[in-house]
């Protein structure tokens, strides 16, 4: 399957997982909200360049705000973790050459501890930013601590089922047969 | 000039970014002062329509409980009915119609239109509906949505066939109520935190309540009938800083199981809107 409908079907998947499943959970807790729609982005190809990563974020953050009516509120942190994901993924990659072997960041192209980073930083800026958008609008510093936290640690075990459930077989691609 | 361009070039990508940082904040700050996306229109008849498909599976599954309500509604009603008061000597006829006006001379204020409920969220901060009725239908903004139970929020976006509605389950509503024993109006809100319960506040602290005591809508709300069902009081405290209680109400309307909703119009209210827009003038 070529990457471009890989991620097209990727696109769609999370918009509605997010959605219709996520979404519809019923609250255990006010700070406690399952956010996985992210890792989108996290799994994009290490070839898109800076310009389309910022466009397709921001597209895949509006339509998910167009979903639960609060334009923008998740467009702009899906555009900062779009911006800052090519300095990280620079300073994390440990052999050279990693991101033209393989497709996308994932726990054999990275190695387990720099991808498990990749992850904890990016869910971490996103809510954080989410969060604090939210608490704007709203105001209140302790559900702004609480839910920075209980959501972060909520996103980083819902990853972490997602990475177990599909298993991303990545190819190792030689430089010559590019 | 050539400067300019070779520092576009350079930063592109920041500035590109920060391009798009302020358009998200300015989508998101402009929709809250308005409750008006932009691009509502297509968005909302595109997402009403996948929401629709969703809703017929989901729908099924709530089949039992969406017969209870509607059961217990219609029990309600019938207990209402003009025919069931009779006196011994009486020989009233109550005759129902849609028309404008009445027999006795008065001026319809109310028109209850139905709609189906196909999305509904409870679980965030900032909760709404979509129904399956829009402006064709006769949705306009700003218009009550009264469930079988009690108030369930107000319309907020329109477009030609689904309509947006900010459930009373948001930070932002706000819905004038009374308290059915002495008529005493307050405003009920919602603290964000748990579905099932509502916040009454405004409640002077001179005026005697107990737990139980039933709210309805207050005779001042415009969009919302008067004598609706909002919740009973479940919790009493008196708020410190003022001279008023802060009232925990338990909601009639279980939103967890929204599927049919009416949409009520106010046809007096533009009237009433224009006499209120003119500034007074002193005599």
């Amino acid at each position: 399957m070529s990457q471009l409908v890989k991620n097209i079907i990727r696109f769609i998947c999370f918009i509605l997982m997010q959605v219709y499943v996520l979404n519809q959970v019923p609250p255990l807790h006010q700070f406690v909200t399952p956010y996985l729609y992210f890792l989108f982005i996290l799994w994009l190809p290490f070839s898109t360049s800076r310009f389309a990563l910022l466009l397709i974020s921001f597209v895949f953050g509006l339509t998910l705000d167009y979903f639960s009516n609060t334009p923008g509120l998740h467009a702009a942190p899906c555009v900062l973790i779009a911006y800052l994901r090519p300095f990280l993924i620079n300073l994390l990659i440990s052999q050279e050459g990693a991101e033209l072997n393989y497709a996308e960041p994932s726990i054999k192209s990275l190695g387990w501890a720099p991808y498990s980073l990749y992850i904890f930083v990016f869910t971490f800026i996103h809510h954080f930013y989410l969060v604090f958008l939210e608490w704007i609008q709203f105001g209140n510093f302790l559900y702004f601590l609480g839910k920075v936290i209980a959501t972060t640690g909520i996103s980083l075990l819902l990853i972490f089922i997602t990475e177990m459930l599909f298993f991303r077989k990545q190819k190792f691609r030689t430089n010559t047969a590019l | 000039m050539k400067n300019i361009f070779v520092f576009i070039r350079r930063y592109f990508n920041f500035l590109f970014f920060v391009v798009l940082q302020i358009s998200s904040l300015i989508l998101l700050v402009k929709y809250n002062e308005s409750h008006q996306a932009a691009y509502s229109n297509i968005a909302n008849e595109m997402i009403g329509r996948i929401n629709l498909q969703y809703n017929g599976v989901q729908s099924f599954f709530q089949l039992k409980e969406t017969n209870r309500q509607l059961a217990a509604e219609n029990a309600r009603l019938r207990n209402s009915i003009t025919d069931n008061f009779e006196g011994a000597d009486t020989n009233r006829v109550a005759v129902l119609d849609s028309l404008i006006r009445d027999t006795l001379g008065r001026q319809r204020k109310y028109l209850w239109l139905p709609a189906k409920v196909v999305n509904n969220t409870t679980a965030s901060q900032t909760n709404y509906l979509t129904l399956h009725r829009g402006a064709k239908q006769g949705v306009q903004k700003d218009m009550a949505v009264i469930g079988p139970a009690g108030v369930v929020g107000v319309v907020i976006d329109v477009s030609d066939n689904y309509s947006r509605v900010m459930s009373l389950l948001h930070r932002n509503s706000k819905v004038s109520s009374m308290l059915k024993k002495g008529n005493i109006t307050g405003s009920v809100e919602w603290d964000g935190k748990d579905p099932r319960f509502l916040t009454l506040r405004n409640i002077p602290r001179s005026i005697k309540v107990a737990k139980g005591d039933t709210v309805l809508t207050s005779t001042y709300s415009a969009n919302f009938p008067s004598h609706i069902m909002v919740g009973t009081i479940d919790g009493i405290a008196a708020d410190p800083s003022s001279n008023s209680y802060t009232l925990k109400l338990r909601a009639s309307t279980n939103f967890y199981s929204l599927q049919y909703v009416n949409v009520v119009n106010n046809v007096q209210w533009d009237e009433q809107r224009r006499l209120e827009a003119v500034p007074e003038k002193n005599p």
